[in-house]
C-alpha cells in the first residue's frame, strides 16, 4: 500500500506530517527497554500456581514442599492478601488466589518468590493441592437456565441487555436469518506479561514497572487489594510489546506486588506463553442469531437478534463487550426496528474480555453475514444493498441516539470500490520461466493446489464502531505541558502500547503551541488519569487533553509576551523557535519570551456526557462512532478447502489524517488480525482445558498469510473532536473478517452455484470442502 | 563439561559461568550475559523474535544449545549498530513505519539482514529476474510480528534493496 505524503505546507514535525517514532531507534537497535528486561539489584523471580481443572473444590493447600526447597524466599496464597481478595475491572469478582473453588484452567492458587527461576519452577512443582474435581460448567445456554447449579456467588449471568426499537411487530417483505458462531481469539501480542516491584524501604509503599494499558485502574486495583493507599503505589510504564485488550485487566501486577511487599525486596514476575494464554482474557466467543426484516428493494426494516457471549469463569468487561454489541448490531445502517437481547454468561472456559473491536466484532461478523443474505433475497449486489441502507449524519442507532459525528459510510463504500482489483490472476502471475508461483497459491509451500483447481471470490464487510467508553462512563484524560527554555515538556500517563500516542504528542504540541522542540516525560501515575489505552480513544481523549493543556500554555505567554513588549496578543503567533506578531513582524525567541516565568498547565479533557440505557435499551450511551468499509479478494481451493488472501482494500474514517504513516500501520496491522479470526486464529478448549495455548498450534497470520492492502482515508474532519480527527485503530479489524468470509462463500457460489453457510469463524478447511449439503445439514442440526 | 565457557559474541568474548548444560542460548544471552536486545515470545522457534546469526546464518536463539555456539561467531542486534549509527536495515525499518511496539523488530533486523547481506539481486518480479516479494516474504514467514501486519516491514526491506543497488 501506498503512504500517501503529507499535504503540502504541513510544518514537519506537526499534525497530518508522517513523523517518525521518537523510540523507532531504540526499538531496532534493541536498547529499548520492555517490561520483560527490567530488573533490579537483589531482585527475587516470582512465579504462578495455577489450577489444572476448569473447575474444583480445593480441599486442601500443602505449600511445605516449596518452603523446603532451596533459595526459596517467599510462599504466598490468599490468606496473604491484606486488602481485598478479589479484583475486577467491572465487579470484583475475581480471586487474586483461588480458596475454595477453582472455576478455571489456570487460576492462581499460590505464588512463590525464589532466587532464580527455575528454583522458582520447582517450588511451584512441590505445592501440592488436593481437589475434588467437579462438573464444569461449559454450556452458555445452561449458564443461562436458572436451573443451573451456580458457579459463582455473583451468578451465572453476568449481563443481560435487551434492545427494543421502533416497533417490534414490523415486518419486512423480505426475511433472512442464521445463526452465526464466533470462536474464541487470542490476542497474542508478542511481549509478554512481565512486571518489576521495587518497594521502598518500610513495606508500605512501592514503585511498579509494568506492561499495561490503563495505569491509573490498575493502581486502584492493586491498592484495594493490597490494603495500600493508591498514592502508595508509584506505577511506571514498562516497555509495552503489543496488548490489543489483553493488558486491560490485571494479570501479575497484584502478584508481584505482594511478594515484593513481604519480602522487601524487588520481586519481577514474567509469564512464558503458556502462561500468558491462562493469564490474560481473550475474546469472547459468541453466538448470535440474527433476523433481518427488508423491503423487496432492500432497505432495512427490523432486525432481530439473541447474542450470547460466553464470558468465561469471571466478568472482566463483558457487560461493557455486550453493550457493545447489542447497540451496534445492525451495522452501519438505517434501521427503524428492533428487537434484540444479549447475554453475557458465565461459564468454566477461560475468562473473557476486551480485545480490539471490543463486542462489535462479533456482532459484525453476524450483520454482515446477513447482509449478504439479503442481498441474494434481493438480488441485489451486496455493494448496492449497503450503499441503500447507508447510515449518514443525523440517523439514529437502534438505542435511538442520534449520531452526531461525521458519518461517510456511503464515501467509504464508494472509495472502497474505486480501489484497483488485484492485477495477479488467479493463482499469481507466473514466473519468468513461465512456472508458477507456489507462494501464491491456497496451501503455498505445501504445493498442494494447482491454479486451474482455484477460484477467486470477492466479498465486502462494512462497520461501525463507538469510540471511548460508554453509559455514563467518563473516561477522561489528563496532561500537563509546561514551557522552559523554549522547550514543551509533555507528561502524561496515557500507556504507549506501539500504536505511537508518543509520536502524536509531539506533533500535538508542534501544532498548537508551536514549539518544534518537544520532550516527553516518564509515563507513569505521578500525574492525573489518561484513561485506557483502548476503545480506539487516545487520539481523541488524550490528544485533546495534550492539546488543552498546550493551548492554555500558549495562551499565558502570548498574555505575558503582551505585557512584557506591548504587543497584541491576539496577533501571535509561535512559528516553532520564535514568537511571531503577524501584524507587524516583529519576532522574539520563545526561550526569551518566557524567561523568568514558569508556564506550566495541566488540562483534564472530558468528552461529553453518555447515559446508561434505559430498560429498553434506549439512550444516548455512546461518545462518537468511526466507519470503515472492508473489500476482500481471496482465491480457494475448494476441494481442500484452502484460502489465500490476495488482497484487501479499505477505505476508512479517520476523521483527519493527524500521521499518514501511522495510521497505515494500524490498517494494515488490524486487517491482519480480522484475516486471523477468519481463517486462522482460535483458542481451542476441550472440556474446559485449553488444547492450544502456544505459538505451535495457535496459528497467527505470517507474512505470507497477508495479502496487499489498498486504503484510502476518507477525511471529515469531525467537528465533535478535538482535533478533528478519529481514533483509528478497531475498524480495521472489525470488518475485515467479515469480507473475507464473504469473499469465500462468493468463490463457493461460483463452484457448485450452492456455496456453504460458513456461519462460524474462523473457518476451517472442513467448513468449505465438505460438500454444501453436509455443511448445512451440520450447522442446522 | 568444564564449569565455564567462552561464546564470542558481535566480536567479543564473554566468559559464561554457571550455566547449566542445557541452557538456551536465548536465556545465556539475556541472562547471563545481559544482552537483552534480543527477546522471547514463544520458546519453540516460532515467532523469530530471538533470531540471532551463528556463522552468518539465521537461527532462533531459544533453539539453540548455548554451549553448542562456542567457537562461532555470534552476532546479535546489538552487534549492528556497535557505535550507534543504525544499520541501512535498522533505519530504514524507522523510516517506513515497520515499527510499532518493536517486540519483534529486533529479531526481524537479523533476519532481514541475514536475507539481503550477501544478496546482490534487485528487487524482481520473480527470482530468476531479482528478489520477489514472494522471497522475502517466504525469508521472513519465520518472524511473527502483531502490530504491522508486515506491510511497512515489506517496504522496509524493499528500500534497502533499492538503496544497495545504487
Amino acid at each position: 500500500m501506498t503512504v500517501l505524503d503529507a499535504p503540502s505546507g504541513v510544518r514537519a514535525g506537526t499534525l497530518g506530517d508522517s513523523v517518525l517514532r521518537p523510540d523507532g531507534d531504540a526499538k531496532t537497535q534493541g536498547t529499548f527497554e520492555f517490561s520483560s528486561d527490567l530488573t533490579a539489584d537483589g531482585c527475587l523471580f516470582g512465579g504462578t500456581l495455577r489450577s489444572p481443572h476448569p473447575y474444583a473444590r480445593i480441599l486442601s493447600i500443602d505449600l511445605s514442599g516449596a518452603w523446603q526447597t532451596p533459595g526459596v524466599q517467599a510462599v504466598i496464597t490468599a490468606d496473604d492478601v491484606p486488602g481485598r481478595r478479589t479484583y475486577g475491572l467491572i465487579v470484583a469478582d475475581q480471586p487474586v488466589f483461588a480458596t475454595d473453588i477453582v472455576r478455571y484452567v489456570g487460576e492462581p492458587i499460590a505464588a512463590v518468590a525464589a532466587d532464580d527461576p527455575e528454583t522458582c519452577r520447582r517450588a511451584l512443582a512441590a505445592i501440592h493441592v488436593e481437589y475434588e474435581v467437579l462438573t464444569p460448567l461449559l454450556d452458555p445456554e445452561a449458564a443461562l437456565d436458572p436451573a443451573t447449579a451456580l458457579i459463582h456467588p455473583d451468578g451465572n449471568v453476568i449481563s443481560s441487555q435487551p434492545v427494543l426499537h421502533g416497533d417490534g411487530n414490523a415486518t419486512g417483505d423480505v426475511v433472512v436469518e442464521g445463526t452465526y458462531e464466533i470462536g474464541m481469539q487470542d490476542q497474542a501480542f508478542l511481549g509478554l506479561e512481565a512486571a518489576l516491584a521495587v518497594p521502598d524501604p518500610g513495606g508500605r509503599s512501592l514503585e511498579v514497572y509494568v506492561a499495561t494499558q490503563w495505569m491509573h485502574e490498575d493502581r486502584r486495583q492493586m491498592a484495594d487489594c493490597l490494603g495500600l493507599d493508591p498514592e502508595a503505589i508509584r506505577l511506571v510504564l514498562g516497555g509495552v510489546g503489543g496488548a490489543f485488550g489483553a493488558r486491560e485487566d490485571i494479570s501479575l501486577q497484584i502478584h508481584t506486588s505482594l511478594l515484593a511487599l513481604r519480602l522487601g525486596r524487588p520481586v519481577r514476575m514474567a509469564y512464558d506463553r503458556a502462561e500468558s494464554f491462562l493469564g490474560h482474557v481473550h475474546r469472547h466467543p459468541a453466538t448470535i442469531w440474527m433476523r433481518h426484516h427488508a423491503t423487496a428493494d432492500g432497505q432495512l426494516v427490523k432486525v432481530e437478534s439473541r447474542m450470547v457471549f460466553d464470558g468465561g469463569a469471571y466478568a472482566s468487561t463483558s457487560e461493557a463487550v455486550l453493550l457493545n454489541a447489542v447497540t451496534q448490531a445492525a451495522g452501519p445502517y438505517r434501521c427503524p426496528n428492533a428487537v434484540i437481547e444479549g447475554h453475557a454468561v458465565r461459564t468454566n472456559h477461560l475468562p473473557c474480555g476486551a480485545m480490539r473491536g471490543f463486542g462489535v466484532v462479533q456482532a459484525c461478523f453476524a450483520h454482515e453475514s446477513q447482509m449478504d443474505k439479503l442481498a441474494l433475497a434481493c438480488d441485489l449486489d451486496p455493494w448496492e444493498i449497503r450503499l441503500r441502507n447507508a447510515m449518514r449524519t443525523g440517523d439514529r442507532t437502534l438505542t435511538g441516539q442520534v449520531v452526531q459525528n461525521v458519518a461517510p459510510v456511503e464515501e467509504c463504500l464508494r472509495e472502497t470500490a474505486a480501489l484497483p482489483l488485484p492485477d495477479e490472476p488467479v493463482g499469481g502471475q507466473l514466473r519468468a520461466d513461465g512456472s508458477t508461483d507456489v507462494m501464491k497459491l491456497p496451501g503455498g509451500a505445501g504445493r498442494t493446489t494447482t491454479t486451474s483447481e482455484v477460484v477467486r471470490g470477492i466479498g465486502w464487510g462494512v462497520s461501525i464502531k463507538n469510540l471511548m467508553y460508554s453509559a455514563g462512563f467518563d473516561d477522561y484524560a489528563t496532561a500537563r505541558c509546561r514551557l522552559g527554555d523554549g522547550v514543551a515538556t509533555l507528561k502524561f500517563a496515557t500507556v504507549e502500547v506501539g500504536q505511537g500516542f508518543v509520536t502524536l504528542a509531539g506533533q500535538i504540541a508542534r501544532s498548537v503551541l508551536g514549539v518544534d522542540e518537544v520532550v516527553l516525560g516518564r509515563i507513569d501515575t505521578q500525574i492525573g488519569s489518561a484513561g485506557s489505552t483502548s476503545a480506539s480513544r487516545q487520539t481523541w481523549m488524550s490528544g485533546g487533553a495534550v492539546a488543552a493543556a498546550c493551548r492554555a500554555v500558549r495562551d499565558r505567554l502570548f498574555l505575558h509576551v503582551a505585557e512584557q513588549h506591548g504587543v497584541d496578543p491576539e496577533g501571535l503567533v509561535i512559528d516553532g523557535t520564535d514568537v511571531l506578531d503577524n501584524a507587524t513582524g516583529w519576532r522574539i525567541g520563545v526561550a526569551d519570551a518566557s524567561a523568568g516565568v514558569d508556564i506550566d498547565e495541566t488540562v483534564e479533557y472530558h468528552h461529553p456526557a453518555t447515559e446508561p440505557l434505559d430498560e429498553n435499551g434506549q439512550g444516548d450511551c455512546h461518545v462518537g462512532f468511526v466507519f470503515v468499509a472492508h473489500r476482500a479478494v481471496v482465491d480457494v481451493d475448494p476441494e481442500l478447502g484452502l484460502v489465500k488472501v490476495v488482497q484487501l482494500a479499505t477505505a476508512q474514517d479517520v476523521g483527519r489524517a493527524l500521521n499518514p504513516l501511522s495510521i497505515t500501520g494500524q490498517i494494515e496491522g488490524g486487517i491482519a488480525q480480522g484475516l486471523g479470526l477468519a481463517v486462522m486464529e482460535e483458542i481451542v478448549q476441550t472440556d474446559g482445558v485449553i488444547r492450544n495455548g502456544n505459538f505451535t498450534d495457535y496459528l497467527l497470520p505470517t507474512f505470507l498469510d497477508m495479502p496487499d492492502v489498498v486504503a484510502t482515508l476518507i477525511e471529515q474532519p469531525d467537528p465533535l473532536a478535538p482535533l478533528g480527527a478519529k481514533g483509528v485503530g478497531e475498524p480495521p479489524t472489525i470488518s475485515s473478517t467479515p469480507a473475507i468470509v464473504a469473499a469465500i462463500r462468493d468463490a463457493m457460489r461460483q463452484v457448485d452455484g450452492v456455496g456453504r453457510p460458513l456461519d462460524r469463524v474462523p473457518v476451517r478447511p472442513a467448513d468449505i470442502c465438505l460438500p454444501a449439503t453436509t455443511a448445512t445439514a451440520e450447522s442446522a442440526s | 563439561m568444564s564449569d565455564h565457557y567462552t561464546l564470542r559474541v558481535n566480536g567479543a568474548d564473554y566468559e559464561v559461568r554457571d550455566s547449566w548444560p542445557g541452557e538456551s542460548l536465548l536465556d545465556v544471552l539475556r541472562d547471563r550475559l545481559g544482552l537483552l536486545g534480543t527477546k522471547g515470545a514463544c520458546e519453540q522457534g516460532e515467532c523469530g523474535s530471538c533470531s540471532v546469526l551463528i556463522d552468518g546464518g539465521l537461527v532462533c536463539a531459544c533453539l539453540v544449545m548455548a554451549a553448542s555456539a562456542q567457537g562461532q561467531a555470534i552476532t546479535t542486534v546489538e552487534g549492528l549498530a556497535p557505535d550507534g549509527a543504525p544499520s541501512d536495515v535498522q533505519r530504514a525499518f524507522v523510516e517506513t513505519g515497520a515499527v510499532q511496539c518493536g517486540f519483534c523488530t529486533p529479531g526481524l533486523i537479523m533476519a532481514v539482514h541475514a536475507l539481503l547481506d550477501g544478496d546482490s539481486r534487485p528487487p524482481g518480479h520473480s527470482d530468476t529476474d531479482g528478489l520477489s516479494e514472494s522471497a522475502v516474504r517466504e525469508a521472513l514467514a519465520g518472524n511473527l510480528c502483531r502490530c504491522t501486519g508486515y506491510g511497512r516491514i515489506l517496504e522496509a526491506v524493499e528500500r534497502v534493496v533499492v538503496e544497495r543497488r545504487r
